[in-house]
C-alpha cells in the first residue's frame, strides 16, 4: 500500500490525493483494481486471437505444424529472455521506490525500455526477413516453399497476434518514457508511487502473452 | 440520518449547484463532474436517438406498400443499416449507463464523483468520436450489411465497413472505459455505512451491467479489428473464398453481442426496481432476489450466444444446449417481474408519468419476454429465424424495455438535473401516445412473422400489405409520443415550476441529501448511511407524513406547469 506506510502524509492532505477521494489508501486501492480490471480486458482482447488460433490448429494441425518450422525458435527464444528480463527490472524499479531509492528507480526503468526496444529490434529482423521471402498474410502470402491451403491463414494469425502484441510493447515503450521524465523531477517516493506500479502491472502482462504465444506459434 | 438533511428541503433553488458554478464553454468542454459529463451524454445520445429515429420511421413508411415508394433498394439497405447502428451502438448500449448511470451513480453512492473523473472525461470523447466515424461512414458510403456485419458479405461489400468497424471498436473502447470506471467506483467510493445490501437496485443493475461492458467488449473489439484486416489485406479468417470461416465471425459477434443485450436491459431493470419502490411507496419486495437476479443474469448472458445460431450449421447438440441454457434466463428475469409486481402488491401506487412508463416497461416486456423464450426454442425457432417475429421480439425488449425505461428514469430524474418540473399533464398523455403506438408498430410485427414475413426485405407480397400498413400508421403514433416529450422537456427549462429537492419523496441519497439541482460537488458533507435505499417508513417519520406527495399536489393545483 502505497499510502499506509505513512500516516502523517494521509492527515495532511498529500499533494497527490485528488478532491473527491477520502484518503491516499482508497485513491491506491481503486486505482489498481481499476489496472486489474483493465488488464483483463486486454486477456479478453487476446481470447478472441487465441481462440482463432485454437480453431484453425484444430482443423488444420499438420499445416500449423509445417508452417511454424518457418520461424525462427532461437530468435523467438531470445525474445523470451529479454522480456522475462525486463519483468525483473520492472519489479525491481518497484522496489527501488518503496524503499526511495530514486537512483535505482531510474535506472531499472532505463533497462526496462532498452529491453523493450530490444524485443523490438528483433521482431524488426524477422519480419523483414519474412517479408523478404514473401510470407505476408492472407491473399498476399506468395512463398513457395511453405505452401498449401490454409498456410496463409497461419500466417495471418501470426502477424496478428505478434503485431497486436508488439503494439502493446510501443505503448509500453511511450508509458517508461512518462515515468522516467516523472522520476527525474522526484514525483515519485515511498509514499506515492501508484504509476510506478501500474505500469509495471501493465508490463507483466505484455510479458506473459509473450510466454503464451512463443511456445503456440515457434515451438509446437 | 442527521437533522442537517432538512435545510436541503427549501423550495428555493440554490443559489450555486453544478449547472453555473462556471458557465465557460471550457469549464463545460473540460469538466471532469461526473454530472456534467452525463449531461453531455444526454445531448449527444439524444441526438442520435433522433437521428436513428427518423431513420426509422422513413424504412417504415417505405414498408407501408410493396414496390417502391420513397427510396430504391439500395438506399432501403443503407438506411436500416445505419438506423440499426445508430440505434444500438450510438443510444441503447450507452444510454441509461452513459447517462444516468453517470449522473446518478455517484450520488446513489454518495461520493464525491467517480473514481476516474478524468478516464470518465475521456470515455466521453472517445464515444463522441466513434459517433463521428459512423456519421463518416454515413457520408461517404455505403453500409448495407446491417447492424451484425455478418461476413463474408461484410469483408468484400463496400469500403466503408472499414469506417463502420472503426467505429464499432472506438465506441466499445468507450464503454469499456465507463464500466471499467462504474465497477471501481461501486467498490471503493461507497459513503460510510453504505453497505452492499444497501445499494440501491439502479446500482446493482449498473454494476451488474459494467461487469459485462468489461468481459464481453474486448471480444467485439478484436472481432472488429479481425475484420477490418480481413478487408484491408484479406487475411482470410472469416472469408471463405481465402479459407476462412464466416461461421466463426458469427460466433465471435454473437458471444459479444447477446451479452450487450443485457448491457441494454440490465441498467433498465435497475431503473425500474426505483420506479415501481417510489412509486408504490415501499420497499422493493425480495430486495436481494432483484440485486442477484441482475448478477445472475449477467453471468448466464455469457453463455447464450448459440441461440442467434440455430440455423447456421452448429451441431445439433450445441443447439440443443444453447436452447436450454437459453431458458435459464427467464427464471432470473421472472424474479424480478414477480417482485415488481408483489411490490406494487403491497405499497400504494402514485400514478406519475415515470409510473406509468414502469407500468408500461413491465407490460411490453412481458410481452418481450415471452417472445424470446418462444425464441429459444429450437424448434420454433427454425421456423420462425429472420422472421418479423424476431424484429417485433427485438423491439418489444430494446424499445419496450430499454427506451421505455430510459425515458422513466430521464423523467424522474429531470427534477435533480434540471431543477425544473416537467408539464405532468402532457407528460401522462406522451406516455398514452408511446405505449399505444408502439404496440399498434410492433404487436402487428409479431403477427407478420408468424404469417411468414422475413426481416430486411425490401419488398413483400400483397397479402402482408394490411398489416405493414398498420404497423407504419402505429410508428406515427409513436413517433409523434417522442416529439411531445422533447417538446414538453425543452418546455420547462424555460417555463418549468422549480422542483423541491425531493419532489418524489425517494429515500436514496441524491433526493434526501442534495439539492436540485446538486451542489458541484454532489453533497454539502459525505452522506453517513443507516438504512436501506427503500425505507419510505422512516423517511415519513422525518420528513412528516406524505410530506412530498401533498406538497407537488398543492403546487399543482395553483400553478399549472
Amino acid at each position: 500500500m502505497a499510502s499506509s506506510s505513512s500516516p502523517a502524509h494521509a492527515d495532511s492532505h498529500p499533494a497527490h490525493l485528488q478532491h473527491h477521494f477520502v484518503s491516499s489508501e482508497q485513491q491506491f486501492d481503486a486505482a489498481k483494481m481499476g489496472m486489474w480490471l483493465f488488464l483483463v480486458t486486454e486477456i479478453l482482447l487476446f481470447a478472441g486471437m487465441f481462440v482463432a488460433y485454437t480453431v484453425y490448429r484444430v482443423w488444420y494441425p499438420e499445416v500449423f505444424v509445417q508452417s511454424s518450422t518457418l520461424l525462427n525458435p532461437w530468435l523467438g527464444g531470445l525474445n523470451t529472455l529479454v522480456l522475462l528480463g525486463s519483468s525483473f527490472t520492472v519489479a525491481l524499479s518497484i522496489h527501488f521506490i518503496q524503499n526511495d531509492n530514486r537512483k535505482g528507480l531510474i535506472i531499472n526503468l532505463a533497462l526496462t525500455m532498452a529491453a523493450a526496444i530490444a524485443f523490438l529490434v528483433v521482431k524488426y529482423f524477422e519480419y523483414t526477413h519474412k517479408f523478404h521471402l514473401g510470407v505476408f498474410p492472407g491473399e498476399h502470402y506468395s512463398y513457395s516453399e511453405v505452401a498449401g491451403p490454409y498456410v496463409a491463414q497461419f500466417f495471418s494469425i501470426y502477424y496478428i497476434m505478434t503485431g497486436i502484441h508488439g503494439l502493446h510493447v510501443i505503448i509500453g515503450i511511450g508509458l517508461f518514457i512518462w515515468l522516467t521524465v516523472r522520476a527525474t523531477k522526484g514525483h515519485f517516493s515511498s509514499a506515492w508511487y501508484t504509476p510506478v506500479e501500474l505500469v509495471g502491472l501493465y508490463w507483466h502482462i505484455v510479458d506473459i502473452i509473450w510466454i503464451f504465444l512463443f511456445p503456440l506459434l515457434y515451438l509446437i | 440520518m442527521s437533522a442537517t438533511t432538512l435545510t436541503t428541503r427549501d423550495a428555493t433553488p440554490p443559489p450555486v449547484h453544478y449547472l453555473n458554478h462556471d458557465k465557460s464553454l471550457k469549464s463545460w468542454l473540460l469538466t471532469l463532474d461526473h454530472k456534467r459529463i452525463g449531461l453531455m451524454y444526454l445531448v449527444t445520445v439524444a441526438t442520435a436517438f433522433m437521428v436513428a429515429g427518423v431513420l426509422a420511421m422513413l424504412v417504415r413508411y417505405e414498408l407501408i406498400n410493396p414496390g417502391m415508394d420513397i427510396m430504391t433498394a439500395e438506399t432501403y439497405n443503407k438506411v436500416f443499416s445505419m438506423h440499426g447502428i445508430m440505434m444500438v451502438f450510438l443510444f441503447i448500449i450507452p444510454s441509461i449507463p452513459a447517462v444516468m448511470g453517470n449522473f446518478v451513480l455517484p450520488m446513489h453512492l454518495g461520493a464525491k464523483d467517480v473514481a476516474f473523473p478524468r478516464l470518465n472525461l475521456a470515455s466521453y470523447y472517445i464515444f463522441v468520436a466513434g459517433g463521428l466515424l459512423v456519421v463518416g461512414a454515413l457520408i461517404v458510403g455505403n453500409v448495407d450489411a446491417g447492424w451484425t456485419f455478418y461476413t463474408p458479405y461484410s469483408s468484400r461489400s463496400s469500403d466503408s465497413v472499414l469506417f463502420m468497424t472503426m467505429a464499432v471498436f472506438v465506441a466499445g473502447f468507450s464503454s469499456i472505459l465507463t464500466g471499467l470506471n462504474f465497477i471501481v467506483t461501486v467498490h471503493k467510493m461507497r459513503a460510510p455505512g453504505l453497505t452492499w445490501n444497501r445499494l440501491p437496485l439502479f446500482v446493482w443493475g449498473i454494476y451488474a451491467t459494467s461487469i459485462v461492458q468489461v468481459l464481453a467488449t474486448p471480444v467485439i473489439g478484436i472481432t472488429m479489428v479481425l475484420l477490418f484486416f480481413e478487408r484491408l489485406l484479406g487475411i482470410g479468417i472469416f472469408d471463405p473464398a481465402l479459407g476462412g470461416d464466416p461461421v466463426l465471425f458469427q460466433h465471435f459477434f454473437w458471444f459479444y453481442s447477446h451479452p450487450a443485450v443485457y448491457i441494454m436491459i440490465l441498467p433498465a431493470f435497475g431503473i425500474i426496481s426505483e420506479l415501481i419502490a417510489v412509486f408504490s411507496r415501499h420497499p422493493i419486495h425480495g430486495y436481494r432476489f432483484v440485486a442477484l437476479s441482475s448478477v445472475a443474469i449477467a453471468f448466464l448472458g455469457f453463455l447464450v450466444w448459440g441461440h442467434h445460431m440455430f440455423v447456421s450449421g452448429q451441431s445439433a447438440i450445441s443447439a440443443v444446449i444453447f436452447s436450454l441454457i437459453t431458458y435459464l434466463i427467464g427464471i432470473p428475469t421472472g424474479v424480478k417481474m414477480f417482485n415488481w409486481v408483489a411490490t406494487m402488491y403491497r405499497g400504494s401506487i402514485w400514478l406519475q408519468t415515470p409510473m406509468l412508463y414502469a407500468l408500461s416497461f413491465l407490460f411490453l416486456f412481458a410481452i418481450g419476454g415471452f417472445t424470446g423464450i418462444a425464441l429459444g426454442v429450437l424448434a420454433l425457432d427454425v421456423h420462425l429465424h429472420d422472421t418479423y417475429f424476431v424484429v417485433g421480439h427485438f423491439h418489444y425488449v430494446m424499445m419496450g424495455g430499454t427506451v421505455i425505461a430510459a425515458l422513466g428514469g430521464l423523467h424522474y430524474w429531470w427534477p435533480k438535473i434540471t431543477g425544473k418540473m416537467y408539464n405532468e399533464m402532457l407528460g401522462k398523455i406522451a406516455a398514452a401516445l408511446i405505449f399505444v403506438g408502439f404496440n399498434i408498430t410492433f404487436f402487428t410485427q409479431l403477427v407478420l412473422g408468424t404469417q411468414g414475413m422475413p426481416r430486411r426485405y425490401y419488398d413483400y407480397l400483397p397479402r402482408f400489405e394490411t398489416m405493414h400498413e398498420v404497423s407504419t400508421y402505429g410508428s406515427w403514433i409513436l413517433g409523434a409520443g417522442l416529439f411531445i416529450v422533447l417538446f414538453y422537456l425543452l418546455a420547462s427549462l424555460f417555463r418549468g415550476r422549480t422542483a423541491s429537492s425531493n419532489p418524489w419523496g425517494a429515500a436514496t441519497l441524491e433526493w434526501t441529501h442534495a439539492t436540485s439541482p446538486p451542489d458541484p460537488h454532489n453533497f454539502h458533507q459525505t452522506p453517513i448511511v443507516s438504512r436501506g435505499p427503500y425505507d419510505f417508513h422512516l423517511l415519513s417519520e422525518e420528513f412528516g407524513d406524505g410530506h412530498a406527495t401533498q406538497e407537488i399536489a398543492d403546487t399543482r393545483e395553483t400553478q399549472p406547469g
